[in-house]
């Protein structure tokens, strides 16, 4: 199959490209959630994205908060943003990063004020971007402006036999045209972590992936009660067949088909290194790990799935894709690619991964995946540590 | 092509992943080898769903499950040839 060129997305003003055009009401903290809401049902063609943290955070764990919502407001699927937050200070930091970008954002505070005369404010500030934003159109964009993250989740032995390596297949295919990739899930490597550490492209890479892993292996080493059952695997994964965390790792491994990672990324950092393939250090949990990614400026997400996950993000399309017949019978609704006819050798990878691509672009050029279309914003924040 | 029932990784795996809704006991299946494109019999000894695994060889307790040619685990009560292979007989050599 010849790969199109290009794609259909809206050029931003720091030349990334978006995929969808979002205008998000972001708060800084969770008691401003309500705040948030309350704008975002006010104001048509906006969207909240509610949180649990943002209060009393310190030190990395705050860093990565900070990191999480600056990258939030600057991935180029948001085309303007309103930052909420208690007070001025923190909320003033996360605006002028996202400012930074070119693209129009405006931040408020609570404190002082109240929420009634708050929602007023933002109301009028958010309706103005909501037009604003309604009046950009989608223009032909290089293939290269497509930043795609994957992940898989509710995973059983059909991911590893096929719709993990669909998007393996279809990485091959894609990195050589310029494409920014990234994978995650660093304690579900722990099995192939050495063969994981090998693909890193330099002896940097390779020795910063190393000291990622063994540095959440010690974290898990260290909180694990007895064996990790039902959480490495989880009890879906037990029930499609996946018995170890080995099994599980080796699976998973193979969304990266044959490609090699150029660098590691902390989570929610932005890759600097040009394209190809990143691997960033996230949780295997599905919602934090496609945030952190979205947040790292990831404009596309691919989400192979075993026995059904059904997580969407609210920034950035999530198409899923099954290998499983009985999960692309039973929850049809949530399966945007169907690869199971690898399993019956009524398809092979290489026209598996050119489906998977063409649905790709379909999705970068506006067609909803399942998960938009049922309305599914999973926006969860990875906390590090408790707060003070 | 039709007819698999079975597919296994690697040539040095020592389970297949059952590919068809379930395997029932003596039932006799085809497996295909991803790696070399080469095809096998095994009789199955139980009812095995989909996504599960049978073992291609007996097993000792001690033994390492290979599968995509690495090692998943350790057999910890051993298996016979054609038996499902899950968390009631293989335990990770991780956690």
């Amino acid at each position: 199959m010849e790969i199109p060129k290009t794609f259909l997305g809206y050029k931003r003003e720091d030349g990334r490209t978006g995929t969808r055009n979002h205008v998000i009401i972001l708060p800084v903290d969770d008691i401003s959630n309500a705040c948030a809401e309350a704008v975002a049902n006010n104001i048509k063609g906006t969207i909240a994205l509610p949180h649990s943290y943002g209060r009393l955070q310190f030190g990395a764990d705050l860093e990565l908060h900070f990191r999480t919502m600056i990258g939030t407001g600057k991935n180029p699927n948001v085309a303007a943003v309103i930052v909420i937050g208690i007070e001025p200070k923190w909320t003033k930091r996360i605006v002028d990063a996202i400012a930074t970008t070119g693209k129009p954002v405006e931040g408020f505070s609570i404190e002082g004020v109240g929420d009634i005369d708050t929602i007023a404010r933002v109301s009028k500030k958010a309706q103005e971007f909501s037009i604003w934003a309604s009046e950009k159109q989608r223009e032909e964009r290089p293939i290269s402006d497509l930043w795609i993250s994957v992940k898989c989740g509710e995973s059983d032995t059909t991911s590893g036999l096929a719709s993990n390596p669909t998007v393996g297949n279809l990485m091959d295919k894609l990195e050589p045209l310029g494409v920014h990739l990234c994978f995650g899930e660093t304690s579900e490597l722990t099995g192939a972590e050495t063969v994981c550490e090998k693909r890193g492209k330099t002896p940097e890479a390779q020795e910063k992936f190393r000291k990622t892993w063994s540095s959440y292996n010690d974290f898990i080493l260290k909180e694990a009660t007895d064996d990790l059952s039902e959480s490495q695997p989880t009890a879906g994964n037990i029930a499609g067949g996946l018995t170890t965390i080995e099994e599980k790792a080796f699976g998973n491994f193979q969304k990266i088909g044959g490609c090699q990672f150029i660098d590691v990324l902390e989570p929610a950092e932005e890759p600097t290194k040009g394209p190809g393939l990143y691997f960033m250090d996230t949780s295997s949990a599905a919602a934090e790990c496609v945030t952190l990614q979205a947040a790292g400026g990831f404009n596309l997400h691919l989400f192979p799935t075993g026995q059904g996950n059904i997580i969407g993000n609210p920034i950035e399309p999530v198409v899923k894709l099954t290998a499983n017949p009985l999960t692309a019978r039973t929850m049809s609704e949530h399966i945007d690619v169907d690869v199971s006819k690898i399993l019956s050798r009524e398809m092979n990878l290489d026209e598996a991964g050119d489906e998977l691509i063409k649905a790709t672009i379909r999705v970068a050029n506006g067609r909803l995946t399942c998960a938009e279309a049922l309305g599914h914003r999973e926006f969860v924040m990875t906390k590090l540590y408790r707060s003070a | 092509m039709n007819g698999t029932d079975i597919i296994i990784h690697d040539e040095k795996d020592n389970v297949g992943v059952v590919v068809i809704e379930k395997i029932n006991p003596k039932q006799d299946c085809d497996c295909w080898i991803m790696e070399n494109d080469k095809s096998v019999k095994i009789q199955s000894m139980d009812e095995i769903p989909l996504g599960h695994k049978i073992a291609m060889t007996d097993l000792n307790e001690g033994d390492t499950i290979l599968k995509y040619g690495h090692d998943i685990g350790k057999v910890v009560k051993s298996i016979k040839k054609g038996e499902h292979v899950h968390v009631h007989n293989v335990k990770t050599k991780k956690w």
